[in-house]
Formats: structure tokens, C-alpha cells, sequence
């Protein structure tokens, strides 16, 4: 990437590291009328860029955290213990962060107006959670494996089983919307989301591992997810001068 | 940076992040719309057909009108959902210029992040106000951008506050960032 003497630049799509999909994938019909096709111009970061917003403990409940406890009764499914980390790329935890997640029911349905999936709603899941991080940078979440549901993106298409994450990192360039992954799911192949991202490795990294020491004995199956988040600021803007 | 961690990819939102995100925490109302600082801005999220996109979610990040960001006063951070023709509003507080960090101010404006179906990862861009000439004409984020570019950042006013369309795509499309 090449930039001005003020630090500007244009790229075709600007991607943190390689790592971010593209918006532009033909497969995934929905960003046919939505992928912005002019390029991206890169911002020096700012003030504006470099700050962002921050929440405390007033933000959430106990219950918060707990997705199978939001009800009088509990959601059906394979309750599910899942845990990690939240780092910045030179490994620091991030403490005190707001980590927002919604997923489907176990049956693969999601409490929503717009999901006409065929799969029953539970009342006793909704689906939505969040939770703040301790000082080591550490969430975690108890809910049900999300069911695997099929959509309309081609003919005999389904989604592997996800769960939506949503954090902010320390600074508006940090925001990161993604989704945890289960190990070993038979779809992974035919997902056009999942292999979105083009890089191999970097498509692992959507991918939770199966924690026995984090099984909680004749109770729920757990699950390690740790989340890296950064800005461009990771790479500065001064190694573009050097190119 | 050898050995810097591998970055956590972006996914989708999907169409129904409203169970996630739009929830009872971050409000559409930065400030009381009985303050008479307060204003309203309204616009619409357009695919490249021109249609309005329903399932689509804006968040806005500013400082407040002195310039600064995150205070108690005013945290600055504000979520809206569109409707089912797009639209999406806050009620706001016009923000300070801020400052550039090669020296002297930015014009007063809005950082603008976007999520939505389709998008396989946030778009960002930024609203400036239309009132503000001088400290446009000034600023160096704008002064970089083709005049065609520029347009689809000034904001455009209404009867009683801002309109903000965002175009993802096509021959209006707004002018995105990489951030």
C-alpha cells in the first residue's frame, strides 16, 4: 500500500493483516446489492478513530451471562459451557470489556420475526447474552449448542452451528462483529460465510476447541474461544511510507 | 511485530443481530430530546438497488460539544436498527472539532459504523455538518477526498435536524474508510 505525505492512501479493499473477508463474495448472494465496490480510502487514526466507548459493571446482570437461567424454565439442548480470553495482539488482556453475543435455539431457530425456519421456538430461551471481562481479559458464557439451520442462499444451504460475538476493543478502530465456530462441523466446506475469509489459519481462529478441563461433570460440555482484537493501528501507518 | 497474535476475523452480523445488539443498553437518544442542544438525525441505509435495508444496524461515535470524547456528561455512543424501509434516527448533540494529529482541528463530525446482512464486516465513514463551511473547507480528512466523495459526507438539513443517507453500493455510494 502506498500513502501521501499526509498518510492518505486508497486500497481496494483494506483488510486488518489479511485476515477480514472481503465484502465483495459472489457465493454469499447478500452482498451481491450490499459490498460496497468502491475502494475503501484509509484514514489516518485520529483521536475519533483511537477512542471508543467503554462499559462497567452497571451494564450487565448475573443473569446476563447465563442464557439457559433467563426464564422460568430451562431451554432444551446441550448445555454448554463457553470461556476465553479477550487479547489485543501483543497478547495483553483486555479487562472490562463488554462481549455481547446471540445465537439460535438448539433446534436451530432463532426468537425472531424475520427466522420462518420450520423448527420450534423455545420458551425458555431467547437467545441473547453479555457479559463483562475479569482482569485477565476472560468471558464466559453458560447456554445450549446453537442447532444447525438452512437458509436460503442456495439450493440445500445451512448454516454450521454459530454463535454471534460482538466486542469493542479500546477503540473504534477495534470493534469487531464475528461468529464462534463448533469444532469439527460437516459444513465448514460449504459455508460461503465461514470461507469468506480467505486465509486458512486465520479461518481456524473462528473456531472454538473442545475443553474437557473446562466440562463441567454431569453437567455441560465446554468450549475454549479466545478472541484477538486490533485496529490497522497494528500496523502503523509509517511502515507504508517506508514502501 | 513477530510475535504478534493472529487477529480474530470479522463475520457477518446476520439478519438477526437485533436479538443481540439492539437490546436495552445502548440508546438511539445520545442526550434528552427536550435539551435544547439536541438534534435529530434521520436517513435511510440503501443497497445498490436503491432499496432500504431492514435488517441493518448504525453506530455512531462523537465527542461531545467540546471536543471531547467518552465523558460522563455525555458517553457519545449511540445504536440504532433500520426500519422496514431503512430508516434509522438518534437524537444527538452537534460535537466539537477535534484535534488532528499533525497539528490544528478536524471539522466537527460523526463517526459512522454500519453492520448488516451482506456485510462481511462493518463499514465505517463519517458525517460532517453542512453548517460548518469554513471548518470543512479546513479539514484534512475532506480535503483529501474528490469532490464527489466529499458530497456524501455533508450531512443534509431538515426540517428540525441532519439527514444522513448511506449508500452501500452503486453510483451514490457513500465514501467508506478503512480504520
Amino acid at each position: 500500500m502506498r500513502l501521501d505525505e499526509r498518510g492518505f492512501a486508497e486500497v481496494d479493499d483494506a483488510t486488518r493483516d489479511g485476515v477480514d473477508p472481503p465484502y465483495d463474495v459472489p457465493d454469499y448472494v447478500g452482498t451481491r446489492l450490499r459490498a460496497p465496490k468502491q475502494p475503501l480510502v484509509i484514514l489516518p487514526a485520529t483521536e475519533t478513530e483511537l477512542t471508543g466507548p467503554a462499559y462497567g459493571e452497571s451494564a450487565v446482570e448475573p443473569h446476563d451471562a447465563d442464557l439457559t437461567r433467563q426464564h422460568e424454565g430451562e431451554p432444551l439442548g446441550q448445555r454448554i459451557v463457553v470461556e476465553g480470553r479477550v487479547l489485543g495482539s501483543d497478547g495483553k488482556a483486555l479487562r472490562g470489556q463488554l462481549v455481547e453475543i446471540w445465537q439460535a435455539n438448539a433446534a436451530g431457530r432463532y426468537r425472531h420475526a424475520v427466522d420462518t425456519h420450520d423448527a420450534p421456538l423455545d420458551p425458555s430461551f431467547s437467545g441473547a447474552g453479555r457479559c463483562l471481562t475479569d482482569d485477565e481479559g476472560r468471558y464466559r458464557f453458560v447456554t445450549v449448542k446453537p442447532g444447525i439451520y438452512p437458509w436460503g442462499n442456495h439450493p440445500n444451504a445451512w448454516r454450521p452451528a454459530h454463535v454471534h460475538f460482538s466486542l469493542f476493543g479500546r477503540a473504534f478502530t477495534e470493534r469487531l462483529v464475528t461468529q464462534m465456530y463448533f469444532p469439527d462441523d460437516p459444513l465448514f466446506p460449504f459455508d460461503p460465510i465461514f470461507n469468506s475469509v480467505r486465509d486458512e489459519a486465520a479461518r481456524g481462529r473462528l473456531v472454538s476447541t473442545f475443553d474437557i478441563e473446562l466440562t463441567e461433570p454431569d453437567w455441560a460440555l465446554g468450549f475454549r474461544w479466545d478472541i484477538v482484537l486490533g485496529g490497522r493501528e497494528a500496523t502503523p501507518l509509517e511502515d507504508g511510507h517506508d514502501a | 511485530m513477530p510475535d504478534a497474535l493472529g487477529l480474530t476475523p470479522s463475520q457477518t452480523a446476520g439478519p438477526y443481530l437485533s436479538i443481540g445488539l439492539l437490546r436495552d443498553l445502548v440508546p438511539t437518544e445520545l442526550v434528552d430530546p427536550g435539551d435544547s442542544r439536541a438534534i435529530h438525525v434521520r436517513g435511510r441505509l440503501l443497497d445498490g438497488a436503491g432499496e432500504g435495508i431492514p435488517d441493518g444496524m448504525v453506530e455512531i461515535w462523537q465527542a461531545d460539544p467540546g471536543g471531547r470524547y467518552g465523558t460522563d456528561a455525555f458517553p457519545g455512543f449511540g445504536r440504532s436498527g433500520t426500519g422496514g424501509d431503512g430508516s434509522f434516527e438518534f437524537v444527538t448533540l452537534k460535537p466539537g472539532p477535534v484535534p488532528w494529529p499533525g497539528g490544528g482541528l478536524q471539522a466537527p463530525h460523526i463517526a459512522v459504523g454500519v453492520l448488516a446482512r451482506g456485510l462481511l464486516k462493518r463499514v465505517v465513514t463519517r458525517l460532517y455538518f453542512p453548517d460548518e463551511p469554513d471548518a470543512n473547507e479546513a479539514d484534512p480528512v475532506l480535503a483529501a477526498l474528490s469532490p464527489s466523495q466529499r458530497e456524501t459526507l455533508v450531512a443534509v438539513p431538515d426540517a428540525d435536524g441532519l439527514r444522513f443517507d448511506i449508500h452501500l453500493q452503486g453510483a451514490a455510494q457513500t465514501t467508506f474508510f478503512a480504520v
